[in-house]
């Protein structure tokens, strides 16, 4: 089985982070900004997964399921809290949320 | 019944005390006569206790009263003691007996006012402090009166304190006496330095042990305390305050700047004499400063229009008057007109405004005229309280008082024919002053409708005042006819009796006579120039308008005040509004400001931010954590 050059999978999984963390920076589209959440999520995964087989080791998988499960709850949540914003707003920009009260 | 002493100055506080704490639940009448009463008793004590004194045999010339001790640090322990003897004994009869008449006028006099309680509660906390004052067996509490004074007169020239000129005049009261308080208290520091107590008793005993006549500390300490005199008795250069304390209600004007209060700077030079003579030039100055000042509030009288105002200038030349007898070490004299001034003022100031209550509260007299009619009563107490203060000869105790002191100023031994000639001038210019007062007021035709005269509360002090104004001279009389010397005899034991020129014994009837005749022509000019030639009055005037001017405002002592003394303060008050050592404490506050605005500004409430911030934060510890490794 050819093994993957880490170096390689690493820059991957940061390249992918980077690409969620500027998702997350400049959309102002508040489910654009949960996916970008969830491609930093999936970022980090990748980067356990490539450390676990470097090592040879289950943990970077054992990691890579909690996060997976993190990752379906914490989409729950914000979906629903999204729907909520939606109903108060009407809009689906973040910065329309811009107040305390109300 | 000398150990009752302690009830006179008690009375009028527990007067006080009732009247502050109950205030203004109690109805007028009971407030009237818990304050009116307390001074009476008060008054009746002082009877009593001086029957008692004077009859006790052997005879005694002093009587302590030690109530507690006081204040206890180290060696410096004043205790709350009491000491009478003839000169206090005077003080004290005269404090509470015209008090007590001027209570009785006030409980009419204010019936209508709405702080009828307070103004009670106020001048018996007064007549305690005066009384305090007097009785004082050291000079701490002697001070302690003397403050007590000088607070009660800022309450009471303020009394109408709506009115913003009238709490601008107790202010300025307050201050003018406070630069003569602050001399006064270094003084006494500097006698309790010397003698390491202050008990008056103890510092005349020594004073003569301790310093050869002449010597600079006596000089320095007499010239500090006479500073204190001169602001509170309104001497030259403190004078200024005075005349505009005639803001505050007649009977206030009756017994605390005419018949009491402003003579306590008279009582304390007699008191602490035996520091005066020590200091020959500190006496000198003090019958200058008399002599200029009985010159200068005389010809300021002479042109005022305000009723009030020319009691006032007339009360500051009395008592320049006084100031003159006790320079050329006259004591009993000045003591003798102390008496004498207070009653005749107090009933000069209790007509006065009487005839302003009648008139509406009308004080310009050139409105007044033609009230002889009209207020009979007050026009025959007003005639003989105003001859008592021209000192028309023979019937008037005005005569007695001031004869005395004009022969004194001569024929003493420190005396000087130019004291004399300016005491003379002097008299010349208070009979001008007076009747023209008197002829303006209640002569001539009438100008404003009279209200309602005057009832028994008013009339009666005013009757009994102007029976004391006639012959309470009486009690001491010139060689040249008579010659009795009851009141200096008394003294005699406190105040030495003065010594007088070889030569002079034979000019005293003449002297006598020309004081006569110069108080008789001053009625005569005065006559001439307001009742059979008011044009050529007013032609004068016209004539004379700068100089008019200039004695209107009382030299114009006002104004140089303000110019080097007023105008600087609050030019370097403007200049330091802004404080330079509060600079600092603005620098922390902006600074937490500035801050606080930066903060504010990161909490928009903006989502995007807050991840940035987090994304920075992230970077920055992982920079340094590869760093620090």
């Amino acid at each position: 089985m050819n093994s993957i050059i880490i170096s390689h999978g690493l820059l991957l999984a940061g390249i992918l982070f980077m690409l969620g963390l500027i998702g997350v920076l400049i959309r102002r589209n508040i489910i654009f900004m949960l996916l970008s959440v969830e491609i930093m999520l999936n970022a980090a995964g990748l980067a356990f997964i490539v450390a676990g087989s470097k090592w040879a080791q289950p943990d970077g998988q054992v990691m890579f399921i909690f996060i997976l499960t993190m990752a379906a709850a914490e989409v729950s949540v914000g979906l629903a809290l999204i729907l909520q914003i939606h109903h108060q707003f009407k809009t689906l920009d973040s910065d329309a949320a811009n107040k305390m009260k109300g | 019944m000398k150990d009752l002493l302690w009830l006179i100055p008690a009375l009028p506080f527990m007067g006080a005390f009732i009247l502050v704490l109950a205030g203004s639940k109690l109805p007028r009448a009971v407030a009237a006569w818990i304050g009116a009463g307390s001074v009476g008793v008060s008054a009746l004590v002082t009877v009593l206790v001086g029957i008692d004194f004077l009859s006790s045999s052997p005879a005694i010339y002093s009587y302590q009263q030690l109530l507690w001790a006081w204040i206890s640090v180290g060696n410096f322990t004043p205790n709350f003691a009491l000491h009478l003897d003839a000169l206090s004994l005077v003080f004290t009869f005269v404090i509470t007996f015209v008090g007590f008449l001027i209570h009785i006028y006030s409980a009419e006099f204010m019936a209508e006012d709405e702080g009828f309680t307070r103004f009670f509660a106020y001048l018996n906390l007064f007549v305690c402090s005066m009384l305090i004052l007097v009785l004082a067996d050291n000079l701490v509490l002697l001070y302690l009166g003397w403050e007590g004074v000088g607070l009660c007169s800022y309450l009471l020239i303020g009394f109408w304190y709506k009115e913003e000129k009238n709490g601008y005049a107790a202010r300025k009261a307050f201050i003018v006496t406070r630069v003569g308080d602050t001399a006064m208290a270094i003084g006494l520091l500097m006698l309790f330095q010397t003698f390491n107590t202050l008990n008056i008793q103890a510092i005349t005993a020594q004073a003569p042990l301790v310093w050869i006549s002449g010597s600079e500390a006596a000089l320095t300490i007499a010239l500090l305390l006479l500073g204190g005199a001169v602001g509170k008795s309104a001497q030259l250069p403190l004078q200024t305050w005075l005349p505009d304390a005639m803001a505050g209600p007649s009977p206030v004007s009756a017994l605390i700047h005419a018949a009491t209060m402003v003579t306590a700077g008279v009582y304390l030079i007699a008191r602490t004499h035996v520091i005066f003579e020590l200091a020959p030039t500190a006496l000198l100055i003090v019958g200058i400063i008399g002599a200029t000042t009985l010159l200068l509030a005389g010809f300021a009288a002479l042109t005022q229009s305000d009723l009030k105002r020319v009691l006032a200038y007339s009360t500051i030349s009395q008592i320049g008057y006084m100031f003159l007898a006790l320079g050329v070490g006259a004591w009993s004299a000045a003591i003798f007109h102390f008496m004498i001034h207070a009653f005749f003022k107090a009933l000069l100031f209790l007509a006065a405004g009487a005839v302003i209550m009648a008139l509406h509260h009308e004080h310009d007299m050139f409105k007044m005229g033609g009230l002889r009619k009209k207020l009979p009563v007050i026009y025959w107490t007003f005639l003989i309280g105003c001859s008592s203060l021209a000192a028309l000869p023979l019937i008037t105790a005005g005569f007695y008082s001031k004869d005395q002191i004009l022969w004194l100023t001569w024929a003493g031994e420190k005396g000087d024919d130019w004291f004399f000639f300016a005491a003379l001038a002097g008299a010349f210019v208070t009979s001008i002053y007076t009747f023209r007062m008197l002829f303006i007021t209640f002569f001539g035709s009438e100008q404003t409708h009279v209200g309602r005269p005057p009832g028994k509360l008013i009339t009666i002090p005013l009757i009994v005042l102007a029976v004391l104004s006639l012959i309470g001279g009486f009690i001491e009389l010139p060689h040249t006819f008579g010659h009795l010397t009851l009141l200096s005899d008394f003294l005699n034991p406190v105040l030495p009796s003065i010594s007088l020129r070889h030569d002079a014994e034979n000019m005293e009837g003449i002297m006598q006579a020309v004081a006569a005749a110069v108080a008789m022509l001053g009625v005569y000019v005065a006559y001439f120039f307001y009742l059979k030639k008011p044009e050529l009055a007013e032609r004068i005037k016209d004539y004379g308008k700068g100089l008019h001017q200039f004695w209107f405002n009382g030299w114009g002592f006002d104004a140089l005040y303000d110019a080097i003394l007023v105008k600087p303060f609050v030019f370097l008050a403007n200049v330091n509004k802004k404080d330079v050592v509060d600079k600092m404490y603005m620098g922390i506050v902006s600074t937490t400001d500035e801050f606080h605005r930066l903060f504010a500004f990161t909490q928009s409430g903006i989502l995007r931010w807050y991840i940035m911030g987090i994304v920075i934060g992230g970077i920055l510890i992982l920079t340094l954590g590869l760093m620090i490794r």
